[in-house]
């Protein structure tokens, strides 16, 4: 590893590992329904939209209560991003005179930015008004990274009280979008178009090139958006091309910026869970088995893409700088992979580079990552709430070794807390598994595939995985937008994300009507190195059980076929 | 019960997409215009009050007298309202072919040698403004025969226009394409 790569990574996650502790216990107090610095500013506001909306900020909800709230409330977004998506053609801020969408493209695209996986199988720039980009998607990339970090508190309050409530959902809804993502969508904004991000209303500039060619320069709102896309590990690029596209990511700052935003409120949520069950070593626990998965996994794809095709040498290409194809000159090797590491881990989905045009390993980890149900850090909420329900699963694996019923912050977990966390993780290989498996035979479904080999069935996996773990990458050769994925692959969105969300609200409340236990001699412990191993262990071995076969089909097998000098 | 959370959640929405998807798009378009007009525009450069392009935004070069940027998958090449990357994986007997093409086509070009291989592979975006210093480098002599310069002249403005890592620290060294170009043009003007 040359020293300039190394000082990139090991600033990056200095950067993130000094930011953890002040935003995650901000979003702690935040909460709580504590004071910040911010109340003086933000109450008015917040108590002006209660009033309106006709909550009652005391009300304390059941489970049900709020998992009925938050399901209420996705719904209606979910039907006012389609309508605007298909009227947009008759609708204002259009300078462009783009079209409403098909309704399967429209269907595919609402599902998409209200689970919070912003799959994108249409393209920006000719694709989207932008009263859509705004109205449409930059309140989505809000409201439905807030749904996700809303839900994971309810958990959190689930392990904490012991009166059968887990919080009011349009409270945590309000004061999340409020209090955190609002100011820290601000600030990142105004660093993107310091850089070169547009933002405006104009429409497509033409200019005349150096050698008198026509060229059409995009345009938009874009740094506001953008800004948010990152931060509440949405992903969906406002361009086509995402965050590739030099008017979205323009310089080595802006790209800083928006990997940190990648990953600063998965990782700054971990400290905030620990905080609020007064005991930050299980915090603590949870984020060295997420940094172990992290690292492992950011290693295997950096050695990965310092390697091209052997052919390549032999074509008399000097290929030092690695494999480059799908990446950025500003960017580099480096940045890319530290981005597509990170983008996976978190269930972000925005790329700075092609997956697609990744070497067959350097591929596979990211699809890995989201095979995993993205709990390395993961979505705002959704990572740690998954994570969450691993850590069911080892402790229950863990008190059948000792004999014991099994415990998790004082709290039993019983046959309907661990039946609950496995139909949760089996969402994964339904999404994963068997819509691809359907897809790669259907023929139909099989004709988006764009390449021959291995890399064909790599894919298709990609797709289904990205969608189910609600990523929104892709390997972005495969033509998704076709009536017959838009739909399956909505579908595969919709399953994972609520059949994630509602176990996960069960189990809290489950867990909220129970009163602790006092720890024992036979209790066993979830912090410490022990725990952090078995966590790891119990995520690598259901991932790796579940998706191994398909992965030696896919990409491994491409590895082998590669340094063999195959092509296809 | 439910028709009450149901008409909740209906003025939750709209009270969402008024703060976020207009209050706040909207207000910070105002703040970046005033701001940061340049910026927020599109960073465009205008040469005798033309629009020639913009300074973050790759063009395509296929005359021998400019340096010339990497292959572009983005419409016909750097199409600007339509980025687009090739997404052809490593083992795609149609990327390696493309690749070897392009090696051979440079080579005629520019010389004989080993060609870096950003200058065979299409970037992410398809409008990728930058090239490394190698790939300059290895340019200077086809630009200078061309333009009857000295090579000495097109290296000191290649290195001129060439950005290190920001801080020392972050991205990869690069040269500005468009740029660079745009210079080499202003110089021919100025000596004329």
């Amino acid at each position: 590893m040359s020293t300039s790569d190394f000082l990139q990574i090991a600033l990056f996650i200095g950067v993130l590992l000094a930011l953890t502790p002040f935003v995650g216990g901000y979003m702690a107090r935040v909460y709580s329904g504590e004071r910040t610095f911010l109340t003086p500013l933000m109450s008015p506001l917040e108590r002006g939209i209660y009033r309106l909306c006709g909550v009652d900020p005391q009300a304390q909800q059941r489970w049900t209560g709020y998992a009925v709230a938050m399901l209420a409330f996705n719904a209606c977004g979910f039907l006012l991003l389609f309508l605007i998506l298909r009227l947009q053609g008759y609708l204002p801020f259009n300078p462009e005179g783009i079209p409403g969408m098909s309704a399967d493209l429209a269907f595919n695209t609402a599902v998409s930015f209200t689970t919070n996986t912003n799959w994108q199988a249409y393209s920006g720039e000719s694709g989207l008004s932008y009263l859509s980009q705004m109205m449409g998607l930059t309140t989505q990339n809000f409201v439905s990274a807030a749904t996700g970090m809303a839900v994971l508190v309810a958990l959190i309050r689930g392990l904490v009280r012991r009166d059968g409530t887990v919080g009011s959902f349009p409270v945590d809804l309000v004061r999340t979008l409020l209090y955190i993502l609002l100011p820290l969508s601000l600030l990142a904004a105004i660093v993107l178009v310091a850089e070169g991000v547009p933002q405006n209303l104009s429409a497509y500039v033409p200019a005349t090139t150096v050698e008198g060619a026509q060229q059409t320069i995009a345009q938009g709102p874009a740094a506001s958006q953008i800004a948010i896309k990152q931060l509440g590990t949405n992903g969906g690029g406002f361009f086509g091309v995402n965050s590739a596209h030099p008017l979205e990511n323009p310089t080595p700052i802006s790209n800083f910026l928006e990997m940190v935003f990648i990953l600063l409120i998965p990782m700054a949520l971990v400290y905030t869970f620990g905080k609020m069950v007064k005991d930050r070593r299980q915090g603590l626990a949870i984020f060295a088995a997420m940094g172990v998965l992290y690292l492992a996994g950011l290693f295997t794809v950096y050695f990965a893409e310092q390697n091209v095709h052997p052919e390549l040498a032999a074509a008399g290409i000097e290929t030092s700088a690695g494999n480059m194809e799908g990446k950025e000159t500003r960017f580099g090797v480096v940045n890319s992979v530290l981005w597509a590491q990170s983008t996976t881990a978190a269930s972000n989905g925005s790329v700075n580079s092609m997956h697609d045009s990744f070497t067959p390993l350097g591929g596979m980890i990211p699809m890995f990552n989201m095979m995993l149900g993205e709990v390395v850090f993961g979505g705002v909420g959704a990572g740690l709430y998954g994570m969450l329900i691993f850590v069911v699963l080892t402790v229950f694996i863990a008190g059948l070794m000792v004999g014991r019923t099994p415990e998790y912050l004082g709290k039993k977990i019983e046959a309907k807390e661990v039946t609950l966390a496995l139909i949760a993780i089996f969402t994964l290989p339904l999404g994963i598994v068997a819509f691809s498996a359907v897809g790669s035979v259907l023929p139909v479904a099989a004709a988006s595939i764009q390449e021959v080999g291995p890399h064909g069935l790599s894919e298709i996996l990609y797709a289904y995985s990205s969608a189910t773990g609600n990523n929104g990458s892709a390997f972005a050769g495969f033509g998704a937008d076709t009536p017959y994925h838009n739909t399956m692959l909505g579908i595969a969105m919709l399953v994972g994300r609520f059949f994630m969300i509602l176990p996960v609200l069960a189990i809290a409340g489950s867990l909220a009507a129970k009163q602790p236990v006092a720890a024992s001699a036979g209790t066993f412990p979830t912090h410490g190195p022990l725990f952090v191993t078995l966590l790891v262990a119990v995520v690598l071995i259901v991932g790796g059980l579940t998706f191994f076969p398909a992965l030696a089909l896919g990409p491994i097998a491409e590895h082998l076929a590669m340094i063999q000098g195959m092509q296809f | 019960m439910i028709q009450q959370q149901i008409f909740s959640a209906l003025r939750l929405i709209v009270v969402a997409t008024l703060l976020f998807g207009l209050a706040y798009p909207l207000g910070f378009t105002l703040f970046a215009q005033t701001m940061f007009p340049h910026q927020a525009g599109g960073s465009l450069i205008e040469r005798d009050g033309q629009v020639v392009g913009s300074r973050l935004v790759g063009q395509v070069f296929t005359q021998v007298e400019y340096f010339h940027p990497r292959p572009s998958l983005a419409g016909d090449g750097y199409d600007a309202a339509d980025s687009d990357a090739s997404n052809l994986g490593q083992t795609s007997a149609e990327l390696l072919q493309l690749m070897s093409i392009r090696a051979e086509a440079f080579r005629a070009s520019s010389g004989d040698g080993p060609v870096p291989i950003e200058l065979v592979t299409a970037s992410g975006s398809g409008l990728d403004p930058h090239i490394s210093p190698a790939a300059a480098a290895r340019q200077v002599a086809r630009v200078a025969a061309a333009r009857g310069l000295a090579e000495h002249e097109v290296e000191a403005l290649v290195i001129r226009f060439t950005e290190g890592r920001t801080f020392g620290i972050l991205g990869e060294p690069r040269v500005n394409v468009l740029e660079l170009n745009l210079a080499l043009d202003s110089l021919a003007a100025d000596e004329s």
